[in-house]
């Protein structure tokens, strides 16, 4: 799931200050998994705007709306009927949903309501956790299923660095080492010896890196 | 194929070696290294240049190197990953090359959260396993890591570091052999004080026989007051200072304790010498480099082998 962290009020009601009647979207998928911008958060978002601006003599009208997916076009398209009667939208979804609303709807501008973060996982009701950069060469296969890409802070491949100790990486005490919990796994499995394997240098080309990546399947194309 | 390393030279034929290293400074004057250089000159066989350590900013490795080389030094030009993609990296050690540079240390460089720009982003395109095999492929096929070939190959002797102290230490000797098994010739290690765990890791290394492969400089730091060796312990990772040194130098009056710092090092330095597949010591005076000489002296390590 695409997990995001709403922005701090003072920055959304910046943003906001020249608009008058806003349109406030969530979404029914990741965001609302994360807690951050489904139905539930862009309702309580909404009424925190609505109380400052009328405390600031300053009224919004807000139309909520939350769509099953922001990076559709089928489910994007629904908005159309709401679009004339707002002077903006403020987006409760992930960075893709927030652009993907921008492309159809043109005389609008989108404005973000959250930072999304990272590609991840719940690892307890409340706590998510990072798991994949979407390098586009995985190398879960070689690492026994603990990506050093995304969990390492420096994306060593030949770790752990210097800084592992007590098995938790010497950036973030609340981050275990990548290349801590890769040797642990190895052992689990029988399979240390794999540990002296030289992990060659990556190509990052599949990555960001190789610049904005497409997929396209032709046979499905309509 | 021997490079021009003074270094090199002292290990091959079986001196037991003295390194020490000097952090460029913060601005653009020459003076600051060639005073740093000046305590060290005659006492070290080769000077460490630091690359951005703790990811501050600070003058170039390269730089500094090619100043301590005009005052007759066989600098160490230590480069990391982090600043630095493929691209960078080999275009530096063209240089390094052309301009006389004749040894090279690889690291991953300390993590950017702990500099003064914690907001920078970081490059890792390599880590420093791969940049030690990225060196030896340059040096010893003349090759690009694109497989293109050099016009003019490079000529480096090439080192690594390890922390026989950091975790886990049950992997950290397979650490170096691979490090070695990467085309590393010489390993500096972090700081030693736990004299007792350095012996193990040793032990694990030579079960390894990394020993034969690799020349290993431990590393040697004075410890100036009990403040910086309670700093050490607490706060910086990796490193492993042992309860009884703490102790030891808080029992001693405050204006002992630099005579104290200095006697537990000459006696860390003694223990390690004493140890199988040592082939000498790398002293990290931090901000202390005018104690080199005197360490080095009643070390009974002086004088060094004439270059």
């Amino acid at each position: 799931m695409i997990v995001a962290n709403r922005k701090p009020f003072e920055e959304i009601i910046g943003m906001l200050k020249p608009y008058a009647r806003i349109l406030l979207l969530g979404c029914n998928e990741c965001v609302t998994v994360c807690a951050t911008g489904g139905a539930k958060e862009v309702a309580v978002l909404a009424s925190e705007i609505r109380l400052f601006r009328a405390k600031e003599g300053v009224p919004a009208e807000i139309k909520e709306v939350t769509l099953e997916r922001n990076c559709d076009p089928e489910y994007v398209e629904t908005l159309k009927p709401f679009i004339d009667d707002c002077d903006v939208i403020l987006s409760m979804a992930c960075g893709c949903g927030i652009q993907f609303v921008g492309e159809h709807y043109r005389n609008r501008i989108v404005l973000p309501a959250v930072d999304t973060t990272f590609d991840g996982v719940t690892e307890q009701h409340g706590v998510w956790a990072e798991r994949c950069q979407g390098c586009g060469n995985c190398v879960l296969d070689r690492t026994l299923g603990i990506c050093p890409v995304t969990r390492c802070a420096k994306s060593i491949f030949n770790g752990p660095c210097g800084g592992s100790q007590g098995g938790v990486c010497e950036v973030n005490k609340d981050a275990p080492c990548a290349w801590q919990l890769i040797v642990d796994r190895y052992k689990e499995m029988g399979m240390l010896d794999r540990y002296l394997e030289i992990q060659p240098i990556k190509d990052w080309s599949t990555s960001r890196d190789g610049g904005p990546r497409k997929r396209i399947r032709e046979d499905l194309k309509i | 194929m021997s490079t021009g390393s003074n270094l090199e030279k002292v290990l091959k034929n079986g001196n037991f070696a003295v390194t020490s290293e000097c952090g460029p400074p913060r601005g653009a004057d020459p003076e600051a290294v060639k005073k740093k250089g000046a305590f060290l000159s005659g006492y070290v066989d080769a000077v460490n240049v630091t690359d951005n350590q703790t990811s501050v900013v600070r003058m170039s490795s390269l730089s500094a190197c090619l100043i301590l080389r005009s005052m007759g030094f066989d600098p160490v030009m230590q480069m990391v990953c982090r600043d630095r993609n493929r691209i960078a990296i080999q275009s530096d050690i063209l240089g390094a090359a052309a301009l006389g540079v004749s040894n090279i240390l690889c690291l991953s460089g300390d993590h950017q959260k702990f500099g003064d720009h914690p907001t920078a982003k970081n490059v890792f395109d390599i880590d420093s396993m791969q940049l030690i095999q990225c060196v030896r492929q340059m040096v010893d096929d003349g090759r690009f890591l694109s497989g293109e070939e050099i016009k003019g190959r490079p000529n480096l002797f090439v080192g690594c570091a390890e922390n026989p102290f950091a975790d886990p230490f049950e992997i950290r000797a397979m650490r170096l052999a691979k490090k070695a098994k990467a085309g590393a010739q010489f390993v500096q290690t972090q700081c030693v004080f736990n004299v007792e765990k350095f012996g193990k890791w040793m032990e694990m290394v030579r079960d390894l026989n990394v020993h034969e492969k690799v020349y290993i400089l431990a590393g040697i730091t004075p410890m100036k007051s009990v403040g910086m060796a309670k700093y050490m312990k607490n706060s910086v990772p990796g490193m492993d200072v042992p309860d009884d040194l703490i102790k030891r130098m808080q029992q001693t009056p405050k204006e002992k304790q630099a005579e104290e710092g200095i006697k537990i090092c000459l006696e860390t330095i003694e223990k390690v010498r004493g140890i199988k597949g040592v082939s000498g010591i790398h002293i990290m005076a931090i901000e202390w480099e005018q104690m080199v000489p005197e360490i080095v002296r009643s070390a009974g390590l002086y004088p060094r082998p004439q270059p």
